[in-house]
This record gives C-alpha cells, sequence and structure tokens, in this order.
C-alpha cells in the first residue's frame, strides 16, 4: 500500500473482553471498554494518553460516539469504518496512516457484541434486498454455501475436505483455555451434524457468542519503550469486490488475492516467509479459499491442502492457532481476534498453542459475504 | 439533469408484473447490468437501455437451505445468456437434484398479497 511505511507501526497491547455469554444487560459498548481496559493494562499505557480512535459494532449506529463519551475522551482522530468482520483490518492500516502523519500517538481499535445474548437479529438488523431477499437465503450461511458449491464443482473439493478444516480448527480450540468449545470433534461428526444450507452443516458454520476486545497501536518509536515487545505492522493490503454475493465476480476467487498481493509487497515477505497464519475462518470454505488466494497453496487445491491434518496442530502450517471462529469465540464480527493471536503468537504468549520461534503472522479478515477482504502482516523485532 | 421518474426498482418491478424479467443494456460499456441501477458500475454513464431477457439461463451455483421449520429450499445464482446473473430458485424439481451447469428457464412468480412477483427458473429438460 502506497504511502504506508513497513514496521512504522506497532501493536503494543491486546486484550479480549469477556467472551461465550456474558453477563445480562452487558452492552457491546461496556464490552469495548473492558477489552480497552485490558490492553491499556497489557502495555502500561493511561486512557488519557489515548488520542486515537477506532472502533465497529453492529449494535450502535455511532459507535464512536457512544464509546468516546463512554471513556469520557474526545479524540484527534476518530475512524468508524465498519466493512463487516474485516473492519479491524482496515482499522490497522488507517491507524497506521493517522500515526506516521501524527494525526494522533496512541491509538485504540475497539469491539464489542452481545449477539449471544440478546439474539442475532437484535444484534444485526438484515437490509431488505428486493434482488435477494424474496428468496430467502439464510444469510450469510447461503452465500458462502453458494461459493463452496462452486468450488466443488470446479476443484472437486469434499465435504469431508470442508469438515478437515473444522476438526483442525476444534484441535486448536482444545488447546485455548478461553475456547468456546471443549471436546474434541471428528469428520464424521461433522458430516452428520445438522444441516443449515448445503454443504454446511451446523459444524461448518462459526460459533454465534459474545466477545469482544480491543488492540492498541502507536508509532515504532514509542512502541520500543512499553511493556511488551512491540509488534510491527509490516504489510496491510485490501479488496473490496461486491456487497451481495450474486454480484460476485467468481465466487472460487476472492479479494484476498489483491489484498494479500499488496501486503505482501509493502511487507517484503511471501507466503513462504510466514510463520503463523491467522484466517476469518466463518465458514469452512473460508480457510480453504484463503489458504488459496493468499498463496499458501495453488487455486483449486485447498480442499486437499487440508485434508491431512496439515493445518492442525502438529500439521506442517499453523492455521487459526486460537481455535477460530469455528471453536474458540465468533460474536459476528471477528476479525478483531486475528489480530490478537497473531500479537500473542509473536510475543510467545501463548502456553501450549505456541508456535516455536515464529516471527512473522499474517491475520486476514473478511467481511460480509466474502465482500471485503484486509490482510495484515505483522512481525517482531527482528524482521524489521 | 433530468429528474427520475420511475427508479430502477420501479421499472424491473413493473416488467415483472407483465411476466418479464427485465434487465439493464449499457450503451458505453456494451454489456448487460444487474441488478437494475441509476449509472452502470463498468462505465459510469447514465446510459442504461431496458430489455427483456429471453429467460434462459445456466445454473451457477445453488445450495439447499434448512430453516429450522419448515421444509428445505433451493437458492441458486443463475447466468442468463444475455451476460447477467442473478439470485433465483429452481423449481419443479427437488431441491438437492438441482446442479450447477443445468439450463434453466425463467417463469414469473406471484407470491400474492402485498408482495410483488419476481423471477424463479424451471429445468429445461425434465429430471
Amino acid at each position: 500500500m502506497d504511502g504506508l511505511q513497513r514496521g512504522s507501526a506497532a501493536i503494543v497491547g491486546v486484550a479480549e473482553s469477556d467472551l461465550g455469554a456474558v453477563a445480562k444487560d452487558m452492552s457491546a459498548i461496556d464490552l469495548m471498554a473492558q477489552g480497552i481496559h485490558r490492553a491499556l493494562d497489557d502495555c502500561g499505557l493511561a486512557l488519557r494518553e489515548v488520542d486515537g480512535l477506532l472502533c465497529a459494532t453492529a449494535q450502535s449506529r455511532t459507535s464512536g460516539l457512544a464509546l468516546a463519551e463512554y471513556l469520557g475522551i474526545s479524540p484527534a482522530y476518530i475512524d468508524t469504518t465498519i466493512l463487516g468482520g474485516s473492519s479491524f483490518m482496515f482499522h490497522v492500516a488507517h491507524a497506521q496512516a493517522a500515526l506516521q502523519l501524527g494525526l494522533c500517538k496512541i491509538a485504540i481499535i475497539a469491539y464489542g457484541s452481545t449477539q449471544r445474548t440478546i439474539g442475532r437479529r437484535q444484534a444485526s438488523v438484515r437490509e431488505y434486498n428486493p434482488y435477494e431477499t424474496p428468496f430467502r437465503p439464510f444469510l450469510p450461511s447461503t452465500a458462502y454455501a453458494l461459493a463452496a458449491s462452486r468450488h466443488m464443482h470446479q476443484f472437486g473439493t469434499t465435504r469431508e475436505q470442508l469438515a478437515a478444516v473444522a476438526v483442525a480448527a476444534r484441535e486448536w480450540a482444545l488447546l485455548n483455555p478461553v475456547a468456546w468449545e471443549k471436546k474434541p470433534l471428528t469428520t464424521a461428526e461433522v458430516l452428520s451434524a445438522r444441516m443449515v444450507s448445503y454443504p454446511f452443516t451446523v459444524r461448518d458454520c462459526c460459533l454465534i457468542t459474545d466477545g469482544g476486545g480491543a488492540v492498541i497501536m502507536t508509532t515504532a518509536e514509542r512502541a520500543r519503550s512499553l511493556k511488551k515487545p512491540p509488534i510491527y505492522v509490516l504489510g496491510c493490503g485490501q479488496a473490496i469486490t461486491h456487497a451481495n454475493i450474486s454480484s460476485m465476480p467468481d465466487l472460487t476467487v476472492t479479494g484476498a488475492l489483491q489484498s494479500g498481493r499488496a501486503a505482501y509487497e509493502m511487507a517484503r515477505l511471501g507466503p513462504k516467509d510466514i510463520d503463523v497464519v491467522e484466517l476469518y475462518d466463518a465458514f469452512t470454505i473460508n480457510t480453504i479459499l484463503f489458504l488459496e488466494d493468499l498463496g499458501f497453496c495453488s487455486k483449486g487445491e485447498g480442499g486437499r491442502f487440508v485434508e491431512d491434518g496439515r493445518i492442525a496442530p502438529k500439521g506442517s502450517l499453523p492455521v487459526n492457532t486460537n481455535g477460530g471462529g469455528l471453536s474458540y469465540c465468533h460474536p459476528g464480527m471477528y476479525g478483531l481476534f486475528l489480530l490478537i493471536e497473531a500479537t500473542r503468537q509473536l510475543r510467545h504468549e501463548c502456553g501450549a498453542r505456541q508456535i516455536a520461534d515464529c516471527e512473522t503472522a499474517i491475520a486476514h479478515g473478511n467481511g460480509g459475504v466474502l465482500s471485503s477482504q484486509s490482510t495484515v502482516i505483522l512481525g517482531t523485532q527482528a524482521t524489521v | 439533469m433530468d429528474r427520475i421518474e420511475a427508479s430502477p426498482l420501479t421499472i424491473y418491478q413493473a416488467h415483472l408484473e407483465k411476466g418479464e424479467l427485465a434487465y439493464q443494456w449499457s450503451l458505453d460499456a456494451n454489456r448487460a447490468v444487474f441488478y437494475p441501477r441509476v449509472i452502470c458500475p463498468f462505465s459510469g454513464s447514465e446510459r442504461l437501455e431496458w430489455r427483456v431477457s429471453a429467460g434462459l439461463g445456466t445454473v451457477y451455483a445453488t445450495t439447499v437451505t434448512h430453516p429450522r421449520e419448515g421444509a428445505p429450499y433451493n437458492v441458486a445464482l443463475i447466468d442468463c445468456d444475455e451476460g447477467f446473473r442473478l439470485m433465483s430458485r429452481i423449481e419443479d424439481i427437488a431441491p438437492e437434484a438441482v446442479r450447477i451447469g443445468m439450463r434453466v428457464k425463467f417463469r414469473i412468480y406471484r407470491p400474492g398479497g402485498d408482495e410483488p412477483p419476481y423471477p424463479v427458473f424451471t429445468p429445461m429438460e425434465p429430471a
């Protein structure tokens, strides 16, 4: 991305809010605030030092106002870009730009959702589309199922290969103490679970949980004097290809192809240089599509790539090490959690699921129905 | 600038009332545009001409959605021969029997009540 400089900004604090099923009457903004408090504690900064605020939630029309009022701050830089679950990767790029330009010095990116507690319909009101709604697509799963049907048709991808993604995510989740799912999962259990939208059973679909969190960014210079080792932003890339699935140009190729290319170019790295891979797995087909589009395997090979446990804890490529949206947590807009996990892996804070000797990570966000794609490449001090 | 007297959706639905599947043709991009719009997404031009589709197409993608209550139903994306794609469903065939590549033909569906008619498709060959 022209204008953004590799390593000019860093993630210095990360935290989740309460996850899973939170206390009654907690609001999305309550969860953002809890995440912010914990993330400030993670880096040793105080709330009064925060002068950049970026946030997104489906539950507040003007979340920037609500959150600034709640925190008692009047930020110099504010950005409430909302493009679905990838919004937070867009925020990273925007925060980096603002930090480079001196528009702010400490930027917080925050998210909160209580969709499990209040119900999905309450949390995210569907807009009527006269060209789609009459056909009763159950969104977003029907849209992703259409993409899966195309992948299966063109490349021979099987339901068993899709299930392998869910099984790998579950194995990782069992290593994560805060993951929602606590029991092992088999391929047979994925295939025989309740059908949602063919070829997806409920086990091919992300969880519906509450949750939130925050990521704190500052300049590379300031980052070096804080509590934890800085995790540098090496590359950012983004692409929007459509809003509705009927307008997606090719259901087997996502905008991750462009967003990944841009991020790799800025980072001066390629897929072979990435140690830890965090991909937005709202559905099992996502992981396959993004492995392909981000260059970890060739187009159409994703199903075969994942089928023998290659992305599971003992496999050769660590993917979705927190257990993913499939088994760890998915409050509706999941992208922030990919940034949190990538940062923690690079800080070597991940306990039983820690990847040895990792220096680089990719956090890839997806929004809408494969509509917005945003890729962030992160690295340790050794990479800058 | 001329004021728009009938929205793209109004014109589209008026065609459906007559049993026609309408789409727009961009005179500057020289290609079909769907869903109907005020300007062409390929050229930015306002020069969009309404045309009526022959109603023949091919299934591009298909799924069977299973509601928590009620019967499973088909949702498909159809590539019409004039070069535009739309969401629809295939009727007169079991939802799971719909195949990508299947040739299909437009049929008007009138849900009744206050709901406007909308386009569905049926297989061209008996299943």
